[in-house]
């Protein structure tokens, strides 16, 4: 067993003539948070499906809580918590009894779903509105509610799918206080954003550029080794290499 | 182009625009700015002639949305939200089909999409459900252009989409306007605002604030000051400790920090910073004054802790 909380080994993953992954390897160490950057299409979606069991790899390997994603994925199903922008909560319960739901389908027993379910309501701030349908609290708080809904089974690992998207200012850097908690308190995070200001939170980040990792590091040294400013400006260099950089209006031919 | 007064709008209990006015020129490009639920989509959908607003008026190219709806419906071109284009057709077949709707076709308005459509070609036989996020919405970009419309209306066209394509995506609304095409467009992401002309900041149903972005930015009436030190997360907690710390939030890798000081000199109050922090054990702090971004105007003006606080009774 390895002491890593994701190891992967030049995954791969092919549909037809069309290769997502390409020979991918990266390693994330337990209490990390690893900023998963990429453009759309680059393959971001299809190796985060791989690593939480969802979907096969054509080749090469990946352990995620010491689990093989491709033999093991029960234990790794339940070996993770994952909370993506477009479904999480049901909107219809309370944050009581989404909680309860997700405590019951992981197995939690009524005594742990109730300390748990207490503990949380507490941290959030959410007593006032424990008993609110979901859908009418804010975005936000919806956010906040989900990311902690995904860590109900006190995973090892959380995959959170942009976290943040569309949310306000404030509460998207309130998130981020939860995410580094939840990081200091030893659970590992794997992030995906289109912030780029957010990249520079993470301890360190990849950039996937059609199927393969361009680039990986700390936002620090990745930002030296390029000699780049910001992540922001590392992100468009490679992405589009021949874009020749930031917010040139010269790609309209 | 468009005078909009107090228009208000309500779902049931939830207020979703409340008594909202603004002008837009004719030729701008003026942004609506702010977080999902700031009532975005029910302004665009309004201003569309799509919903009714419960209360005020307005007008677009002159035409009153609710009473001259068809006139309008012939003369604007609106990118909705969410992507509304057929996903089983293909890049062209969606084309020629909204310029059809129209009573046009793809050849005739050619040159008025030309800038888009150039980067679509090498794909104009793939179905449109297997583009990439960024080609989705330029081929939406190009059908809402099609029918030669006097304004455009695009509700957060970027959103969702990678860094890389919504700088192109932001380039193509630059080529448009250099075309005279006036555009409102509304947008999550803050650091979007310097492309507009003009900008209004939205948050649950109310403006705060109508300007050019030098304006807005300029508005922010605080010292800012920014903080660089390898230790990030324990310095921003550290500040929020500090006696005099007003506000203190991670920006990338600086962290942006107003003092509760209103009349301390600038450079007074970075150097007590710095030997806050440096007391604190940050030793390789550094700290300079910063010109507020939009972002700073955006979340000062909704950082009241009451606005926190989840209201059951408002649009999420």
């Amino acid at each position: 067993m390895s002491d890593l909380a994701i190891h992967v080994t030049d995954l791969t993953r092919t549909f037809g003539a069309f290769t997502a992954v390409d020979h991918i390897t990266f390693d994330v160490k337990p209490g990390e948070v690893f900023g998963f950057l990429g453009a759309n299409g680059a393959g971001k979606t299809t190796a985060i499906r791989m690593l939480i069991g969802l979907l096969q790899p054509s080749s090469g390997s990946a352990r995620v809580a010491g689990y093989d994603v491709a033999r093991d994925t029960e234990q790794v199903k339940r070996s993770i918590g994952y909370m993506s922008q477009r479904f999480s909560l049901y909107e219809d319960l309370t944050p009581r009894e989404n909680i309860r739901l997700y405590g019951g389908i992981y197995g939690l027993t009524r005594d742990q779903i109730r300390q748990r379910t207490a503990e949380m309501l507490e941290r959030l701030g959410f007593s006032s509105v424990a008993d609110t349908a979901v859908r009418s609290l804010p975005l936000g708080w919806r956010q906040k509610l989900a990311f902690s809904v995904a860590l109900v089974h006190r995973p090892q690992i959380v995959f959170l799918d942009e976290p943040t998207s569309g949310v306000d200012p404030i509460t998207r850097r309130q998130f981020w206080e939860l995410i580094y908690d939840a990081a200091s308190r030893g659970t590992t995070v794997l992030v995906t954003t289109h912030y780029m200001d957010e990249a520079e939170y993470c301890d360190r980040v990849s950039i996937m550029v059609a199927g393969r990792i361009a680039a990986m590091g700390t936002p620090t040294a990745l930002k030296g080794e390029f000699a780049v400013e910001s992540i922001d400006e590392l992100f468009v260099r490679l992405a589009r290499p021949d874009a020749g950089g930031a917010g040139k209006a010269g790609r309209v031919q | 182009m468009i005078r909009a007064e107090a228009m208000s709008k309500a779902f049931g209990p939830t207020v979703a625009l409340d008594k909202v006015s603004f002008e837009v020129e004719n030729g701008e490009l003026f942004g609506f700015i702010g977080p999902d639920g700031g009532g975005k989509t029910t302004l665009f959908r309004i201003l569309v002639s799509l919903l009714v607003p419960d209360g005020g008026r307005a007008t677009v190219i002159g035409l009153d949305v609710v009473r001259d709806y068809r006139a309008l419906r012939q003369r604007v071109g609106y990118m909705a939200g969410r992507f509304s284009l057929y996903p089983d057709l293909s890049v062209e077949e969606n084309l020629t089909f909204f310029a059809s709707v129209f009573g046009t076709t793809v050849q005739r308005e050619y040159e008025q999409i030309k800038p888009i459509y150039t980067q679509l070609e090498p794909f104009k036989d793939r179905r449109a459900a297997a583009l990439s996020g960024g080609m989705k919405q330029k081929l939406a970009l190009c059908c809402a252009l099609v029918h030669r419309p006097d304004i455009l209306f695009l509700d957060e066209p970027t959103t969702g989409v990678d860094a890389v394509s919504r700088r192109e995506f932001w380039d193509l609304l630059g080529v448009l306007k250099k075309g005279g095409l006036t555009t409102v467009v509304s947008t999550p992401y803050m650091d979007e605002a310097t492309r507009c002309d003009r900008i209004a900041l939205i948050d649950r149903g109310r403006l705060l604030g109508i300007d050019t972005p030098a304006g807005i930015t300029g508005s922010f009436g605080r010292l800012l000051v920014g903080i660089r030190t390898t230790d990030h997360y324990r310095a921003l907690l550290a500040l929020r400790r500090y006696q005099h710390a007003a506000s203190v939030f991670p920006f990338g890798d600086v962290i942006h920090y107003t003092d509760d000081r209103m009349n301390a000199a600038p450079g007074d109050i970075a150097k007590d910073v710095k030997t806050y922090l440096v007391g604190s054990g940050f030793n390789d702090a550094s700290v300079e004054p910063l010109t507020p971004t939009v972002e700073d105007v955006f979340i000062a003006r909704t950082a009241n802790p009451e606005s926190r606080i989840p209201n059951p009774g408002r649009m999420a």
